[in-house]
């Protein structure tokens, strides 16, 4: 993005928190990830990994609460 | 911290991109101004993706602060991490991801290229028969341009047809007029020769009329004995006549 990390408050500030506002953010960046990486004339296997792989991630991350039951060790 | 950055990378949540690294996009505008209906512009190379699921922007990242081994090195301290603190737990399911994960790596290693010259092929395909419709009705329509302008170049000659049918009419007309005048003038004499004959003819039976009276008159008034001696002196004559003629024919 072209927001500076000294302005991300002011950016924040400036967003459009409206239902429609932010279901338009919604939409939008999940048309920019297509545009970006789907709808090309030579796409490679990253635009779909990459959805897998944050899912991946994400999955873990919500069930790590029962994942880490399963830990070797009680204190790291 | 990284996985927020692919989890925000995947799902293209605007609102966390300060934090998002790996969105630092360049600046491509890509379908995001009003549409316009010029040929629509073909499409570019599209995102780089580095080892199937960290996008190029984040490299780009980290090059200038740490060179091109910076986002290894940041994954190599973050798996550790992960590891020592065990906030990655080893269990049942990392066999089963690292079973499933090499058979997916490999398969896409193995096929990915055919799969994607297939795929190619086929987009090809389509494009070109889109394009073959696309020159046809070029074709079509650079015809009924010629064809319009063959019509325009005949609306030119219109005018002369029309300039040569006038020509016609007002040589018709011509015609007719002399024709007309002729006739008038043919008969405005007519009755003037009448007249002039008329005159004529009086004039003549006035003078023989004058002349029959003058005649009978003269005749008239001869009496008998006049014409008794009138006679007689005629036959003198002639007698006279007749010796002269002889005496000269005889000298």
């Amino acid at each position: 993005m072209e927001v500076k990390l000294g302005e991300i408050g002011t950016w924040v500030g400036g967003r459009d928190f409206t239902p429609n506002g932010m279901i338009s953010s919604v939409r939008k960046g999940y048309e920019r990830y297509l545009n970006k990486y789907i709808y090309v004339k030579k796409g490679g296997i990253g635009g779909l990994s990459m959805v897998l792989a944050s899912y991946m991630v994400l999955s873990y991350v919500w069930s790590f609460d029962h994942i880490k039951h399963d830990r070797m060790r009680k204190y790291h | 911290m990284l996985s927020r950055v692919i989890a925000v990378s995947a799902s293209g949540l605007k609102s966390s991109a300060p934090l998002g690294a790996g969105l630092v996009q360049a600046s491509r505008s890509l379908h995001t101004s009003s549409p316009s209906l010029a040929p629509v512009p073909p499409l570019p190379e599209g995102g780089k993706v580095r080892h199937g699921i960290v996008p190029e922007e984040f490299f780009q990242l980290l090059y200038p602060k740490t060179g091109a081994t910076g986002p290894y090195m940041l994954g190599t301290g973050l798996s550790v991490w992960l590891l020592s603190k065990e906030l990655y737990v080893i269990n049942h399911e990392t066999v089963a991801a690292i079973t499933v994960g090499t058979v997916i790596v490999l398969a896409v290693k193995k096929f990915g290229p055919s799969f994607a010259s297939a795929m190619d092929k086929m987009e090809e395909e389509k494009s070109a028969w889109i394009e073959d419709v696309k020159d046809q009705a070029m074709v079509c329509y650079a015809d009924a341009i010629e064809e319009e302008k063959k019509e325009q170049w005949r609306v030119e000659g219109r005018s002369m047809l029309f300039d040569a049918k006038r020509n016609n009419v007002s040589m018709l007309l011509e015609t007719n007029y002399r024709e007309r005048l002729h006739h008038a003038k043919h008969e405005v004499k007519r009755r003037l020769d009448y007249q002039l004959a008329l005159q004529h003819l009086k004039v003549r039976m006035e003078k023989e009329h004058m002349v029959n009276w003058v005649e009978k008159n003269v005749v008239s008034s001869i009496t008998a004995q006049q014409e008794q001696e009138s006679i007689v002196k005629c036959i003198s004559d002639l007698n006279v006549l007749a010796k002269n003629i002889q005496a000269k024919a005889t000298a």
